[in-house]
């Protein structure tokens, strides 16, 4: 039995009127009247509108003050990947673009089929049992299975990071436990700048969990590298009671690496603005959530499952509501009670289009492009590299001076040579983030050199 | 319809004494408002517990509800066929799909209970 399903169409005068006769009002407005004088009558202090070529044309001056033309080396968990047309084109159809929370399974099973396959894609690059339907960004993500883990581990009271981890993923865990009482993130000197390489020291790492309800790192780290000793990570964090989230800021990554739930990770979270999703400015994002089925209902976020329909078809739900707050209220796992629908439906499109071997390809370009720009770079004698562990696509390059100075004379040449970790980690004022993804040309990776031989 | 060898909480629990150990369990009127039931959350053995505090969840394909202890104690029995297969308590709520058997910490609090007549008057009343 198939009708037409709700278009979208407003109410005319007549049903307007029909309605308010019902209620027993004349107006629209009386049904304001419960309202404070001083709330109704508000001037705004806004501008007059503009006509059509004129608002264009202000959108236009807007959009001129932004710089696309530099050759770009930055990354630090926002990464520059070339997104196919076919992803634009098939992600601007209205019933993609338009759609909202799939509340009733009645109406959208378009949408609950999209996000059951990213749920899919995100459980497979994982290599875990179970995947949400997605959060707002990785920060956010690993916030919230910090939140998740204090929670499975209710007699500790630490969230232990790792000073690898992405400074700013590690501010927003702060923030999360700022306010609960008895909690705390902390991070533990576990590897550079406090010692040791650039990955996270088992030693360091051994003994320091007594109090930690988990153990939270990135892979590859923010340094670029790649962490290889996560199956004996994963192991000390067990013996000592607490449980292992891996966090993802570059999934590209996950198709030249083994997955973490290999190795022994509980939880694995992450951002997935690198498939599909442009880096504007920071955002939006899209965060990913996977963990092992037995802590399913202690994982946030909404969660679409698989199920057959009163006809035995199979069909698509929101299930294990009982998490969430419109159900559980005080108790819900998270106050989340939405996702990125929007961007995690770019990140399956792009997944898809791209392909298996389409995807590990693009990962093995990143690889081979940044190893060129790692061994053309400290081919400069003034430039070293910092760490010798191995990278994915971004890597720390020491400079000869301030790594801000060095980045200010790139600039006007219009080369932007990477972050300056200076702003997050004081000891390496004199380094600089370099990433390099598949969409540079050794032209491009060449005249960074040049660029930087020249400052 | 509700036994009247048991005695009853507010909150839709029924005990059951026997000499110093309380078996608990959900009335029939809570299973059948509840609907079918999906998941319990309970205790550990072990577990101190508070007359009138939360013990521990219950789930349905509708709602999820506290489960608040009739009288104070410590846990000494939780049922395993009841978490493995929760349609138990839907099934049989007076026997086989009872949740936890608890120590009684002050026999005494069993009087603040209500009879089987007395929960089914306060029923009849919702």
């Amino acid at each position: 039995m198939r009708r037409t399903l709700m278009p979208y169409v407003p109410h005319g005068d007549d049903t307007v009127k029909q309605m308010l006769g019902e209620v027993g009002v004349g107006a629209v407005d009386d049904l304001f009247e419960p309202l404070p004088d001083e709330l109704l009558r508000v001037d705004f202090d806004l501008p007059q509108p503009l006509t059509e070529p004129a608002l264009v044309r202000h959108m236009e001056a807007l959009a001129d003050a932004n710089r696309t033309d530099r050759n770009s080396f930055l990354g630090a968990g926002c990464y520059d990947h070339f997104v196919p047309a076919a992803v634009r084109h098939l992600v601007g159809q209205s019933q993609f673009y338009t759609a909202y929370t799939p509340y009733q399974p009645e109406v959208s099973q378009g949408t609950l089929a999209v996000i059951f396959e990213f749920q899919t894609y995100v459980a497979a690059l994982a290599g875990m049992e179970v995947a949400n339907a997605s959060m707002y960004d990785g920060a956010t993500a690993a916030a919230e299975a910090a939140l998740m883990c204090l929670r499975l581990r209710k007699e500790r009271p630490q969230a232990v990071l790792a000073p690898n981890l992405h400074p700013e993923y590690r501010r927003v865990v702060e923030t999360y436990l700022a306010n609960i009482p008895g909690v705390e993130a902390v991070t533990l000197p576990c590897c550079a700048p406090y010692g040791r390489g650039g990955t996270v020291d088992l030693n360091r790492l051994t003994g320091s969990l007594g109090d930690a309800a988990c153990f939270i790192m990135q892979y590859p780290n923010f340094f670029g590298l790649v962490e290889t000793k996560l199956a004996d990570i994963a192991e000390i964090c067990h013996r000592e009671g607490a449980v292992l989230v891996v966090a993802v800021a570059e999934p590209m990554a996950l198709a030249a690496l083994s997955p973490p739930g290999k190795f022994g990770a509980d939880v694995v979270v992450g951002e997935g603005q690198s498939f599909g999703i442009t880096p504007s400015f920071g955002g939006p994002g899209v965060g990913f959530f996977a963990t092992r089925r037995e802590f399913v209902r202690q994982m946030p976020g909404r969660l679409v499952g698989k199920t057959t329909d009163a006809e035995g078809k199979p069909g698509y739900v929101l299930t294990l509501q009982t998490r969430e707050q419109h159900i559980r209220r005080e108790k819900a796992t998270s106050n989340i009670c939405t996702n990125h629908a929007l961007a995690a439906t770019t990140f399956t499109i792009y997944l898809s289009v791209v392909g298996r071997t389409g995807l590990a390809a693009l990962a093995r370009r990143n690889v081979q492009n940044c190893a060129y720009a790692q061994y053309q770079t400290t081919e400069l004698a003034a430039y070293k590299m910092v760490f010798e562990e191995p990278a994915f696509n971004e890597f720390v390059l020491r400079c000869p001076r301030a790594a801000e100075e060095v980045r200010a004379a790139c600039l006007k040449k219009g080369v932007d040579p990477g972050l300056p970790l200076g702003r997050f980690y004081p000891e390496y004022d004199d380094c600089l983030l370099v990433t390099v993804t598949e969409t540079k040309t050794k032209e491009d990776i060449d005249r960074l050199c040049e660029v930087l031989a020249s400052v | 319809m509700n036994p009247e060898d048991l005695s009853y909480t507010e909150t839709h629990e029924w005990a059951k004494v026997d000499g110093n150990v309380v078996t608990i369990g959900l009335t029939d009127h809570a299973q059948s408002e509840l609907g079918d039931i999906v998941y319990l959350e309970l205790p550990e053995v072990g577990a101190d517990v508070e007359a009138g505090g939360e013990f521990g969840v219950v789930e349905s394909v509708k709602a999820a509800s506290e489960l608040y202890a009739p009288v104070s104690g410590k846990v000494v029995k939780v049922n395993g066929a009841a978490t493995q297969e929760p349609a138990l308590v839907n099934r049989d709520c007076y026997g086989e799909g009872w949740l936890v058997k608890i120590e009684l910490k002050d026999p005494s609090e069993v009087e603040n209970l209500k009879t089987a007549a007395e929960y089914k008057e306060f029923i009849g009343g919702q």
